[in-house]
């Protein structure tokens, strides 16, 4: 394959391990935002985390992935957007180490103190790291002021636009809905019972975002539907998203959790399509001077290196997809403690 | 300070930290498959419930392994932009490998491991168990090739990057990067096997003195006898052999070390002039004065272990411009005290092997008392094996390489010293971001330091009340708690079981 192909398909690879992170890690982030106000006391708290405790951290390895293949597919871009965000990306850090050892450590000590710091930090963490993502998203929408080498030259403050922000909060609501609806599918009784009314209240409060954010961007970031003219098909991405929001309450009504959730996950991956096609080819794009941008091409490794890689993803994928299978089939079902529970 | 300087300390600081748990977590996973083999073997519970003990353990640790780990995938980007362009190509692909084939596979399995016990069969578990060793094993491998490219660069050429079809030149400087040639001398890089099966024998003495050091505990406190026997011997087999390997391997990384890269075994061994070199015992190098103060040295030793000849020449830091020379007493210190620790570790897992063989080591009660604190020692060895490793490459990143003369001393210019040839290395100056000021560096960098060190507080608090708890009993076997480290120190040991709340998560 020649090497434009190759930066093309890794552009396009790239994409689907972000999917693959937002759905996924997507529903624990959201299992942690809710969790200061769903669970009423330790034992539903304990079912909360304990929903996603055997997955969290596979679902992670997405996002880790995603950051390995983005710093051998495209070096520049990889250097450039980490080192642009440079404080964003810390906090994002703190955020994750701060969820991940939350759920380790707080059903280690029947102190309710103890539990109660790890649940908000647990709560934190999650909260967080939702919000940090959106307003990367966001960024790179608008993109940053770059020079020639790639090199972000704006300052911090540059980085917290009113459009950042909010793309920041749709996400935040996104995922508590889309945590809650997963946690639905995890829990039985009284406690889900009280779910249902958060399930409402955050696709109210999503739905309220998904539009302001729509508006703003459609209004104010051309480059968001420029590349609707050359492939008039990614409308369709929009109806298909479009849909997916509506199809939630319909599903909830009509006593449908299933497909409530995987309308969200719906939601997810072509809110991500339609940043992939907002992007292309860029990878960030430079605010400053459209000739700065590092594109795909202006990004990527050797043709030898992506195809290496390509080989390196066909053969560890179908595993990856394996293992995850089997997780998912080995902890389907209600939540049920027992004593290895956290 | 500058933002090079605050970069490598907070490199040194993430990485540190991150290192307590994997080598902890390769070796403990090896002393698990043990166990749960030997439960299915056997039958006996006992093995069931040291299994299920130490797996408690290591999820612990995983989590935190898990979390610093996710620091320093980003950090590259993070803090070294200039090095991330400039080695992607080669570098990026072996991380992206070690999410693929490793940190899956690991997480996968882990889920299984400590939340599948009444779920899946023994086998199945045993199966997990396995998977995860592995899992942990392979996180090493791509980890280790990528840092080996970089002390040892090959299967790759140094090429001018292009835009847009024309060779790219900025501020009139060509921009240069690294990019694969052939994949499998990449991996196989001079350095990579020594590396890798080095890094894995600090490992494996590192999970089995942490299993000795909670297991020697329990049996000077007279609690969970059998259970700490059993775990006691099964590690101690494994921390015997790989201590004598570790010195077996660690001669063949000298030599390694010395072909690719003569400046940093010099400073290892404090070696200034060219010529017949001692190996010092015991030393305090004098940088000013070029010098090793309080030098207790076997004559001719470095010349013999490289050479296998007492008199033949050693090549010396004066063969390099002060400017490409690494730090010397850092690196020789370092070396030193891992040696001198390895050496300890020989030593000790002897005479315990020995007295084991005689069945009397458990009346050892001073042995024990050793075994209990010797944990740390492994800890120490392998930061100080990194950072002697590290802080030798020093002034690269990515080290450019060295030629030899057919008669075995290093090419050099006329001045009589080894010129680089810069474009094909990478200078740790060189390396950094140019858009992260010194100032955010510094607050990261503060940042890391108060997380981690919350962390480790609330690790070992963690980890005293496990211990505390201790296994569970067999069959409603009493055993008395033991009481964690902590409240030994403060003299309150506790002889009751009730001492774990029934309300606690079960893990
Ligand atoms: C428990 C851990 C442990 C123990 C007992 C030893 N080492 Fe080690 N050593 C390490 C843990 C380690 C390490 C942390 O794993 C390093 C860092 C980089 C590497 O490859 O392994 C290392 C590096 C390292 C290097 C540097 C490699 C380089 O710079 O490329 C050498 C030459 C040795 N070791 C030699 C030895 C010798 C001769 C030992 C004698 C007993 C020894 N080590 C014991
Ligand atoms: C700069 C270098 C390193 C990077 C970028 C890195 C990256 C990571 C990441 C992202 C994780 C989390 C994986 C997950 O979510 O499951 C992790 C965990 C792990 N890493 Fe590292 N790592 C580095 C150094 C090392 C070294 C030197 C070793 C071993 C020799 C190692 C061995 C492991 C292991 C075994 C784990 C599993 C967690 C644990 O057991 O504690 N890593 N690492
Ligand atoms: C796990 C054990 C490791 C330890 C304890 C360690 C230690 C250190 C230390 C002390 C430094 C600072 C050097 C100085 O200031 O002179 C450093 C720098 C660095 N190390 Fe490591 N290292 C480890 C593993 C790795 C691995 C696995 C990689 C790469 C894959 C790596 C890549 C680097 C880089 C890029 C720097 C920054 C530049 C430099 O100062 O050389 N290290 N490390």
């Amino acid at each position: 394959m020649d090497w434009a192909t190759l930066a093309v398909i890794w552009f396009g690879l790239e994409g689907v391990l972000l999917m693959g992170y937002a759905i996924l890690d997507g529903f624990d982030l959201g299992v942690g935002i809710l969790h200061p106000f769903v669970p009423r006391n330790d034992r539903e708290r304990r079912i909360a985390i304990n929903s996603i405790g055997p997955v969290w951290d596979g679902n992670e390895v997405w996002l880790v992935t995603f950051g390995g293949a983005l710093f051998a597919a495209f070096p520049e871009a990889y250097a450039t957007v980490f080192s642009g965000f440079y404080l964003a990306f810390m906090l994002l850090l703190a955020a994750l180490i701060a969820r991940a050892v939350s759920m380790e450590f707080r059903s280690k000590v029947a102190s309710e103190r103890w539990r109660g710091f790890w649940d908000w930090t647990f709560f934190g963490g999650s909260a967080a790291a939702a919000l940090l993502f959106g307003v990367a998203v966001g960024n790179a929408m608008i993109g940053l002021p770059l020079d020639q080498s790639g090199n972000f030259t704006g300052t911090l403050l540059d980085q917290l636009a009113p459009y950042p922000i909010l793309v920041g909060l749709m996400t935040v609501a996104m995922l508590a809905m889309h945590g809650g609806l997963y946690l639905y599918l995890k829990t039985e009784g009284e406690f889900q019972e009280r779910l249902r009314d958060w399930l409402w209240r955050s696709w109210g409060v999503f739905l309220v975002f998904y539009m302001l954010t729509t508006m703003y961007t459609l209004a104010l970031i051309p480059r968001a539907t420029a590349n609707f003219e050359r492939w008039p098909w990614a409308a369709l991405v929009v109806v298909a998203s479009v849909l997916a929001v509506a199809n939630i309450p319909r599903s909830l009504h009509w006593g449908q959790p299933w497909r409530a959730f995987l309308s969200s996950c719906a939601v997810i991956a072509t809110m991500v399509m339609l940043f992939g096609l907002a992007l292309f080819p860029n990878l960030v794009t430079a605010s400053n001077d459209p000739a700065l941008s590092v594109t795909i091409f202006t990004a990527a490794s050797s043709a030898k290196t992506l195809t290496i890689m390509l080989i390196i993803a066909g053969i560890g994928m179908p595993f990856v997809l394996a293992y995850t299978g089997i997780i998912y089939w080995a902890f389907r079902g209600k939540v049920k403690l027992d004593d290895h529970s956290y | 300070m500058d933002v090079v300087l605050l970069s490598r300390l907070q490199f040194a600081l993430t990485i540190a930290f991150h290192y307590i748990f994997p080598p902890l977590a390769i070796g403990m996973s090896v002393v698990m498959v043990y166990l749960e083999a030997q439960h299915l073997r056997t039958g006996d519970p006992l093995y069931e419930k040291a299994a299920k003990f130490w797996t408690s353990i290591f999820a612990l640790n995983f989590a935190i392994g898990v979390a610093s780990g996710i620091v320093m995938e980003f950090q590259f980007g993070t803090n070294w932009a200039a090095y991330s362009r400039f080695v992607g190509d080669v570098f990026g692909s072996a991380l992206a490998a070690e999410g693929i084939f490793a940190f899956f596979l690991e997480s996968g399995f882990l889920a299984l491991l400590v939340f599948g016990w009444d779920r899946v069969s023994a086998t199945m578990h045993l199966f997990a168990t396995a998977m995860v060793c592995l899992g942990s094993i392979f996180s090493s491998i791509w980890i280790v090739v990528a840092n080996s490219w970089q002390q040892t660069p090959a299967g790759h050429h140094v090429v001018q990057m292009l835009r847009d079809g024309t060779p790219l030149f900025i501020d009139g400087e060509p921009v240069l990067r690294a990019e694969i040639v052939d994949f499998w001398a990449l991996v196989f890089n001079p350095s990579t096997v020594h590396r890798l099966l080095h890094v894995w024998i600090g490992a494996f003495i590192m999970g089995t003195f942490f299993v000795m050091s909670i297991s020697a505990w329990y049996l000077l406190k007279r609690t969970h006898e059998d259970f700490a026997k059993k775990s006691f011997t099964g590690a101690l087999i494994f921390a015997t052999i790989a201590s004598l390997a570790a010195l077996v391997s660690g001669h063949f990384q000298a030599n390694t070390v010395y072909e690719h890269q003569p400046a940093k075994l010099a400073a290892f061994e404090g070696h200034y002039e060219t010529g017949p070199a001692d190996m010092s015992l015991f030393g305090l190098p004098d940088e000013e004065g070029e010098r090793i103060r309080f030098n207790i040295a076997i004559p001719g030793g470095l010349s013999f272990l490289i050479h296998e000849d007492f008199d033949e020449p050693v090549v010396g830091l004066d063969r390099f411009r002060p400017e490409d020379r690494p730090p010397v007493l850092i690196t020789f210190a370092s070396y030193h005290v891992m040696i001198g620790l390895g050496m300890a570790f020989i030593g000790l897992t002897l005479l315990a092997s020995f007295l084991h063989w005689r069945g009397r080591l458990y009346e050892q009660r001073w042995l024990l008392w050793i075994f209990v604190v010797a944990v740390l020692a492994p800890l120490a060895a392998n930061q100080l094996g990194w950072v002697s490793a590290e802080v030798g490459r020093q002034p690269w990143i990515v080290h450019p390489p060295v030629e030899w003369t057919a008669d075995g001393d290093v090419v050099v210019g006329p001045a009589g010293v080894v010129e680089y040839d810069e474009t094909l290395g990478l200078r740790t100056k060189d390396a950094v971001s140019a858009s992260v000021t010194a100032g955010q560096v510094l607050g990261s960098l503060i940042g890391f330091g108060l997380v981690y060190f919350f962390l480790l507080l609330a690790w070992l608090y963690v980890l005293d009340r496990k211990i505390g708890k201790g296994p569970e009993p067999v069959d409603g076997a009493h055993e008395g708690a033991a009481g964690g480290l902590l409240q030994a120190v403060a003299g309150r040991v506790v002889h009751d079981a009730s001492q774990a709340e029934p309300a606690e998560g079960g893990r």
